[in-house]
């Protein structure tokens, strides 16, 4: 599905990424995980060509994605802070990147299910995080991409729209999609997650599952294995 | 491309600077118009102002809407859309957008005032094309400093020295060379520091129409085959073309590069 | 008064009675004009057919009137003068004259009047002509209503329109004279009248004046001329409701004064010329109630000027309204209205509250380093401009007009 090389980035005199080899297999649920600055956000925004790397390859659905943007057709991305035109209107922005995309009739039931019709007349200025996030999530989800990047999903959810989310998210697995997220609560990464990445200082530290995690750091649950991981290299 | 422009433009056309721009074109073609009672000598005032504002707003303005659509401009990357796409479309949503405002703001009160019957229409169009061009220049230049600085405050610092540097020391330079030199021959020189400035390029386009008279008295044979025929005005057209073009390639150049 | 019109009367009774008419036409007994002159008796009456004449250097040295039916053409063949009055009461009418010799040595011209008085010269075309109608040391003449449509190209191979030479008490009125070296030009002759006249394209002066006092031109149109109209070294000259205009060029002018005193420069235009007037050493010279319009430079002071009055002018868009070379001042300005004042009237009387400085500190930069012309109506010399203007340094600070009108001056 997605497959990097040995990919370094450097902002400035800051090396963020030193070398990362990863592959994600078609299907299921990745979360990339790793402490404040570790690179997480700037391995997606790699994949998604939004950084230029300096080094290394990354190929989405067996392409090469250098120089070239029509791959994106193929993923659905959720940024981390949702801030739209001011000016528009939900359902205009809607509208909008149905325009930019093509088009898909999706958005009804997702505009349903996260009662967003009465927002729909209202500019994006007026609305509050929470509104705004679920307007986020309306546009990740109503195209149907083989390849799904949440990068934290959850800001700002009430508790329903949180299982409504997880309730998506485990919908689009089973249709064989590829999802790939991050996130700091923990809770919501043991309950989605099949497979964990950890990147620690620009590389790939782990790459397995919650259990093997508990395993390898030998911690009876998740939050303690990867406080172990970060006490250990700290320390 | 066109969708960009498209949305970027009518995001910005209801935002509330755009009428800001557009009342303020407004008053003061009504301004003008009513302390001059004079077609002729509104249009006058008016290229003397445009000359100096237009840039000021262009650069403000650009720096402004690049900043403030950052987030947005994040959400049309992760978008299965070419980089330059995105940023020339919003680029020209918003050089259309104020030179929108520019046209009708000061296009409404001189036509009411009777523009049509007026022999200042052409004086009056050359004003508007000048300012259109330098909205698209200044527009341009303000994308290309907003592009390669990540921070806001850098950002908005360096749009206002290069808006002061082009619009009042660029000038006063230009003038201490022309003075200090003054023993050697300088049309060549004087005519390359005008086309180096796109205000004061703009400024030739103007004087060209106002001060012609003046400019025929000088001797320089260039400076005569420059004011004296169409040369001038071609001359100066195609410079204000590639002063357009060459930021706007940067523009495509520097968002292929950039990280977000 | 009554001994006058007896007298009127007596030359009215003989030139009818005893005056004779002499036709000349192709096919007459008499073909040619020198024929006709040599048979005629003072005071006959010649009339010249339609026609084409070759002939040169005719001589009229008796008083006659020659008439043109339709334009008969008198064609010089390029060979010399064409026409020389060397008797007074001439009168020349209604002739279309072409080809007039063109030499280094001598000024040929179409009609030459030496020497003679009362003559008349009147609708009469002339082409191709190296000097036009050419009056020396001739008095109380009247030229009407020619047109004089030259082809110069050169100033030293080309002639004058018309060229008075020590001649005084002369009419010269609406005439037309285009694309010649000087389109009217004085030399010592005083007295003159120059009335709607319409001097254009010419290579030089539309209009010249050297030595010439008491002269006075009104009601005439220069336009186009490589430099303008040029007044120098003469007296008491009265210049009166003309136009110039277009007068465009380095050396370009719409009227250049050079050592003129006492003058009078009431109700002119001067439109669209680089320099509208050009002052060199000229004193008490009344400048009243002209109008100047988009000019590079209205008015030109180039020194030694003194006790001058600028009175109730209109100063419209003028790239610079005055310019001084000098920080001396000795000139007046008052009541003018200057499209430039940006000054304002509280007590609302029409006159600004503020003076107004016409001379600005750019002028002075541009006189210094001419490039910098390319530099007006830049943001920074409107700020240079506005330093000065608090604090004058490089220009006279008395150079003020205290009473700056508020709306335009008419009259």
């Amino acid at each position: 599905m997605v497959s990097i090389q040995n990919l370094h980035k450097k902002f400035g005199k800051n090396q963020v990424l030193k070398g990362v080899d990863l592959n994600i297999n078609e299907g299921g649920i990745f979360a990339v995980l790793g402490p404040n600055g570790s690179g997480k956000t700037t391995l997606i925004k790699s994949i998604l060509g939004m950084v230029i790397p300096n080094k290394g390859e990354i190929s989405v659905l067996g392409e090469n994605i250098k120089k070239s943007s029509d791959y994106r057709h193929k993923i659905d991305y959720l940024p981390q802070i949702a801030n739209f035109p001011s000016n528009l209107k939900v359902r205009e922005l809607i509208k909008m990147i149905k325009d930019l995309r093509g088009n898909t009739s999706d958005d009804e039931r997702l505009i349903e299910l996260f009662k967003l019709k009465p927002f729909l007349n209202k500019k994006l200025g007026n609305l509050s995080g929470g509104t705004k996030q679920k307007v986020n999530i309306v546009l990740t989800f109503m195209f149907d991409c083989p390849l799904i990047i949440l990068d934290e999903p959850t800001t700002g959810l009430d508790p329903i729209s949180l299982i409504r989310l997880k309730d998506l998210i485990q919908k689009e697995k089973a249709n064989g999609k590829t999802i790939l997220i991050t996130s700091h609560i923990m809770s919501f990464v043991e309950e989605v997650s099949d497979e964990i990445v950890f990147i620690l200082e620009g590389q790939i530290y782990f790459k397995g599952s919650i259990q093997d995690l508990k395993t390898k750091t030998s911690q009876p649950d998740f939050e303690h294995a990867i406080a172990s991981i970060l006490t250990e290299n700290h320390a | 491309m066109l969708k960009i422009l498209k949305y970027s433009f009518f995001d910005l056309i209801r935002s509330r600077w755009s009428y800001v721009y557009f009342a303020f074109y407004l008053l003061l073609g009504i301004v003008l118009l009513f302390l001059n009672n004079d077609l002729s000598k509104a249009v006058i005032t008016l290229m003397n102002v445009i000359i100096v504002l237009v840039p000021l707003i262009g650069t403000i303005f650009g720096v402004m809407y690049y900043y403030n659509s950052k987030e947005f401009t994040e959400l049309l990357l992760a978008q299965p859309l070419k980089r330059s796409s995105i940023f020339l479309g919003q680029y020209l949503g918003v050089a259309l957008s104020l030179s929108m405002s520019l046209i009708l703001g000061l296009g409404i009160p001189f036509i009411f005032y009777g523009l049509f019957e007026s022999s200042a229409i052409w004086d009056f169009s050359l004003l508007l094309v000048t300012g259109v061009f330098l909205t698209l220049i200044f527009t341009a230049l303000a994308f290309n400093i907003a592009l390669s600085n990540e921070n806001k405050i850098k950002g908005f610092g360096y749009a206002i020295l290069l808006w002061l540097f082009l619009a009042i020391i660029y000038d006063g330079i230009f003038l201490m060379t022309l003075v200090m030199f003054e023993d050697y021959p300088l049309d060549k020189l004087s005519l390359v520091g005008t086309m180096l400035n796109p205000i004061d390029l703009s400024r030739t386009l103007i004087l060209l129409k106002l001060d012609i008279s003046a400019l025929l008295g000088y001797t320089g044979a260039i400076f005569k085959q420059f004011f004296g025929t169409n040369f001038g005005l071609i001359v100066s057209f195609a410079m204000l073309t590639i002063w357009v073009v060459l930021p706007v390639l940067r523009i495509v150049f520097k968002s292929r590069k950039k990280d977000f | 008064m009554k001994n006058l019109i007896v007298f009127f009367s007596t030359i009215l009774m003989a030139s009818t009675t005893m005056a004779k008419t002499i036709e000349v036409c192709n096919s007459c007994n008499i073909s040619s004009l020198k024929t006709a002159i040599s048979q005629a008796k003072d005071f006959d009456t010649i009339i010249v057919k339609k026609g084409t004449y070759k002939e040169y250097e005719i001589s009229v040295n008796k008083p006659l009137v020659i008439i043109g039916k339709n334009y008969p053409v008198i064609d010089g063949e390029l060979k010399g003068e064409i026409f020389t009055i060397i008797s007074d009461n001439v009168t020349i009418d209604g002739l279309f004259i072409i080809n007039v010799g063109t030499s280094y040595t001598e000024d040929f011209a179409a009609i030459r009047v030496r020497k003679s008085k009362n003559f008349i010269i009147q609708n009469v075309v002339l082409e191709k002509l190296f000097f036009g109608i050419y009056i020396e040391k001739s008095n109380h003449g009247k030229v009407y209503h020619n047109k004089i449509i030259g082809d110069a190209v050169n100033e030293y191979n080309s002639g004058n329109g018309i060229q008075l030479w020590y001649s005084n008490h002369i009419e010269i009125e609406h005439n037309y004279v285009e694309h010649v070296r000087d389109g009217i030009y004085l030399e010592f002759s005083d007295d003159c009248l120059i009335k709607n006249n319409v001097s254009a394209e010419n290579l030089r002066y539309g209009l010249h004046f050297m030595f010439s006092n008491d002269d006075v031109y009104q009601d005439n149109t220069f336009e186009n001329n490589g430099a303008g109209v040029a007044v120098m070294f003469s007296k008491k000259i009265k210049m009166l409701n003309n136009t110039f205009k277009e007068n465009w060029g380095t050396a370009s002018y719409g009227m250049l004064l050079k050592e003129i005193n006492d003058a009078e420069i009431i109700g002119n235009t001067f439109e669209e010329n680089t320099i509208g007037i050009n002052i060199e050493g000229s004193n008490r010279i009344v400048y009243k109630n002209n109008d100047f319009l988009n000019n590079g430079w209205a008015i030109k002071v180039r020194g030694a000027c003194y006790a001058n009055s600028f009175v109730e002018n209109n100063f419209l868009y003028n790239s610079f309204d005055i310019s001084y070379n000098s920080k001396v001042n000795d000139n007046v300005f008052d009541r003018n209205y200057w499209s430039n004042y940006t000054g304002y009237d509280l007590d609302k009387d029409g006159v600004g509250d503020v003076p107004y400085r016409p001379v600005k500190l750019f002028s002075y930069i541009v006189n210094r380093t001419p490039e910098t012309i390319i530099l007006l109506r830049s943001l920074f010399i409107d700020i240079i401009d506005f330093s000065e203007k608090v604090s004058p340094v490089f220009t006279p600070d008395n150079l003020l007009d205290n009473n700056p009108l508020i709306k335009n001056n008419t009259w």
